[in-house]
């Protein structure tokens, strides 16, 4: 009887863990025409970013999702976007793309940056969750982090004064904000909390923080709070489920963005993106701009996991819900079973397998 | 060690796992700035139990807070035709919920569920026939979409007396219509990864019109190559149906056939109180109840109240997914199975004997 019992024990318990990852059962009726291929800017970009792009590319084929790409080149040492780049976005209005290298000192201004600010692409999102079969040592994560994208310490106005004295200036804006709440709202998110350190930038973080109170006004039904960015960072690694979505400024939101993924599971495997009034550009979640070692490029053993559930949210901003549901699936399966990943995740599978066995799970 | 594996047996077994719970937070959606900004929709209450149902959706709408806002317009069937007014307010909206509205048998009059389909060019009607977990039927593994050509066929309202005593009532079939319902057909199998369209027809009989609907499918289905194409006469199909419901994905049919296959695969999956579905054309949407969307109900239920808002809950689920609310219809669905699971607030369809308000709150109270 108790070996009985333990069987049935151990099959509620994978029951209750949720190991089994169900395809959603939705019913969607598109609009007449909403089938048609969509065209969808692609940029490779360096190091490790056309093995990951690559992989995209391959398991949209593998689903015959209805996008095609028209890939660019571009590199982080050149002096400024090429040619065509900027119309071919503002034409599909759509962009994935792979790392772009920033040489580091000199002068030169980052071209990931230069193509937020090009397309005026204010927010960028990451989501950062405890996927189901990634051990962690934090359970119960799942923040988003919603990070302006233009301004603040990135505004790239730096000036010297004098030999050796730097002025950095910042500015903030109120349209973050108001991007934060409205994410809270459609995605039925109980809390929004503001990431600042005014009590030391009192006028520029200050300002944030009343942009961000306005805006909180609008919606009463959602909790919100602030917190000083330092006592923040010690929180996530302490009680990360107490945070919902954040709202940050430029830089804050780039460690505190790193750091959620970090503790849910890397940043190999959050996806995320950047949007504007127009465009979106989608790409890996958090470090978006790393393009990875030249061991990880070599062996060819780079994490594709952001990039494809990035994608997935790419395929539901094109309005294809099924096509993203069945990717999402698929790549949470692989994640769950354990046997392929790559050396971030404690394995040592290659990129080409993780895309082989994604195609493999899909329905 | 066998007594305490017992009773964490028990208390596993007490709570059990939801498999809805793990729905709601599992997919990362970016929406666009400005996406949050409220729509309007026309709301057409309709006759007998349409304001009942539709009164429904608007409770949950506001429970939700969703961001939809409705534009209520009393249109009642025996009216001659629909009100101007109303027609340019969907035209306005660009989306519709109604009730259903009752259409006089015989006397000559219009349908004006018809009227409104054809006004708008709303050519495609799609009901999705499918099991809803914890509703006990008699056919398991039940899951088909049926789509039915909206606007032409036997529905064409052309009937005219030749001599006193001799009536003559004109099918039309074009090939215009044919092919664009089975274009959406195979694109909403191709969109939906569905892998197999089966046409329905009687061109064994009606060898020129329902042979034309088959050429315009037949036309279509090259196109798609890694979609199944078969074909079914009609009364074959609807024993096929009662026998053997898992062969069927998605159905194409003209008007007719689309109406008593919608209801008869409706009824084999749970009834037509359960069953989402909706209407739309290139440039507006209705959503109604999936199958027989013009039955108001009798006189009894009206009385009582005890219609089931179900089906209306789900289709407006599919309306706020069509509005580009995917959490919330997601919400809204995983509420509405949830109470359906639970078995505990029925309506008399489902066997139970609630009223449609106590469905309504506890569809409300299943929101987290």
């Amino acid at each position: 009887m108790s070996r009985q019992s333990f069987s049935l024990l151990k099959n509620l318990r994978s029951i209750a863990s949720g190991s089994k990852i169900q395809t959603r059962s939705v019913t969607y009726m598109p609009r007449p025409g909403d089938g048609k291929p969509r065209p969808v800017t692609l940029i490779p970009g360096d190091g490790v970013g056309p093995l990951v792009t690559n992989a995209v590319q391959q398991v949209m084929e593998a689903m015959h999702a209805p996008v095609y790409f028209e890939p660019f080149e571009v590199h982080g040492d050149m002096k400024s976007l090429p040619e065509g780049l900027l119309e071919s976005i503002k034409k599909n209005k759509v962009c994935l793309k792979g790392g772009l290298k920033t040489p580091v000192g000199g002068g030169v201004s980052s071209l990931n940056v230069n193509l937020r600010k090009e397309l005026d692409l204010f927010a960028s999102l990451v989501n950062c969750f405890n996927l189901p079969g990634l051990a962690s040592r934090h359970e119960n994560v799942d923040i988003v982090v919603i990070r302006e994208n233009t301004e603040g310490e990135y505004a790239g106005l730096e000036h010297e004064v004098v030999p050796g004295v730097v002025e950095s200036l910042k500015f903030c804006s109120e349209r973050i904000a108001k991007y934060a709440f409205e994410y809270a709202y459609l995605n039925n998110r109980k809390k929004v909390t503001a990431v600042h350190k005014a009590n030391i930038m009192k006028l520029a973080d200050g300002l944030f923080l009343e942009s961000c109170q306005e805006v909180a006004k609008k919606y009463p039904s959602i909790a919100y709070n602030e917190i000083i960015v330092d006592n923040c960072c010690m929180q996530l690694v302490a009680r990360p489920e107490q945070f919902d979505v954040m709202v940050t400024p430029n830089l804050y939101g780039n460690l505190v963005a790193n750091t959620a993924a970090g503790i849910a599971g890397g940043t190999g495997v959050m996806p995320g993106g950047n949007v504007g009034a127009e465009y979106a550009v989608f790409e890996q979640g958090a470090s978006a701009g790393n393009v990875g070692k030249d061991t990880t490029e070599e062996q060819k053993n780079a994490n594709p996991v952001a990039l494809l559930l990035s994608s997935a949210m790419m395929l539901r901003h094109l309005q294809f819900p099924s096509f993203a549901d069945r990717l999402e699936t698929a790549v949470k399966r692989v994640i769950a079973e354990g046997n392929c990943r790559t050396e971030d995740l404690g394995g040592n599978s290659t990129t080409q397998e993780v895309v082989d066995a994604v195609i493999a799970n899909l329905d | 060690m066998a007594r305490r594996s017992v009773s964490i047996l028990n208390r596993l077994l007490a709570n059990p796992p939801s498999p809805f719970t793990a729905l709601s937070r599992s997919i990362t959606y970016m929406p666009r700035p400005g996406d949050g900004a409220p729509r309007t929709v026309t709301l057409i209450p309709g006759d007998g139990i349409g304001p009942l149902v539709t009164g429904a959706v608007e409770q949950v709408m506001e429970a939700m807070h969703a961001p939809v806002h409705f534009e209520r317009y009393e249109v009642l069937g025996h009216m001659r035709k629909v009100p101007e007014e109303v027609i340019e307010s969907v035209k306005r909206n660009k989306v519709c919920l109604k009730g259903g509205l009752a259409t006089p048998v015989g006397g000559g009059v219009s349908s004006l569920n018809m009227q409104l389909r054809k006004e708008l060019d709303i050519f495609a009607s799609l009901v999705n026939c499918i099991n809803v977990p914890g509703l006990v039927t008699r056919h398991e593994n039940v899951d088909i979409v049926v789509i039915r050509e909206n606007t032409e066929g036997e529905y064409s309202g052309l009937e005219h007396e030749v001599v006193p005593g001799v009536v003559e009532s004109l099918k039309v079939i074009t090939k215009f219509c044919s092919e664009r319902i089975a274009r959406y057909a195979f694109e909403y199998a191709y969109l939906n990864n569905r892998k197999k369209v089966t046409a329905v027809h009687k061109a064994n009989i009606m060898k020129l019109a329902d042979g034309l609907f088959l050429e315009s499918c037949r036309e279509v289905a090259k196109h798609y190559p890694g979609i199944t194409y078969n074909e079914i006469i009609v009364d074959n199909c609807c024993m096929q149906l009662v026998a053997k419901p898992e062969q069927f994905d998605v159905m194409v049919t003209p008007n007719l056939y689309g109406n008593l296959v919608a209801n008869t695969a409706a009824g084999i999956a749970g009834g037509t109180g359960v069953m989402p579905g909706g209407n739309v054309g290139a440039e507006h949407a209705i959503f109604e109840q999936g199958a027989s969307a013009g039955n108001v109900g009798n006189d009894k239920i009206v009385e009582q109240k005890k219609a089931n808002p179900v089906a209306l809950l789900l289709s407006s689920a599919m309306m706020l997914r069509h509005l580009r609310f995917p959490t919330f219809a997601d919400r809204l669905e995983t509420a509405v199975k949830q109470v359906i699971q639970e078995g505990k607030y029925r309506t008399k369809d489902l066997g139970g004997d609630c009223t449609t308000q106590e469905v309504v709150d506890a569809v409300i109270a299943a929101f987290e």
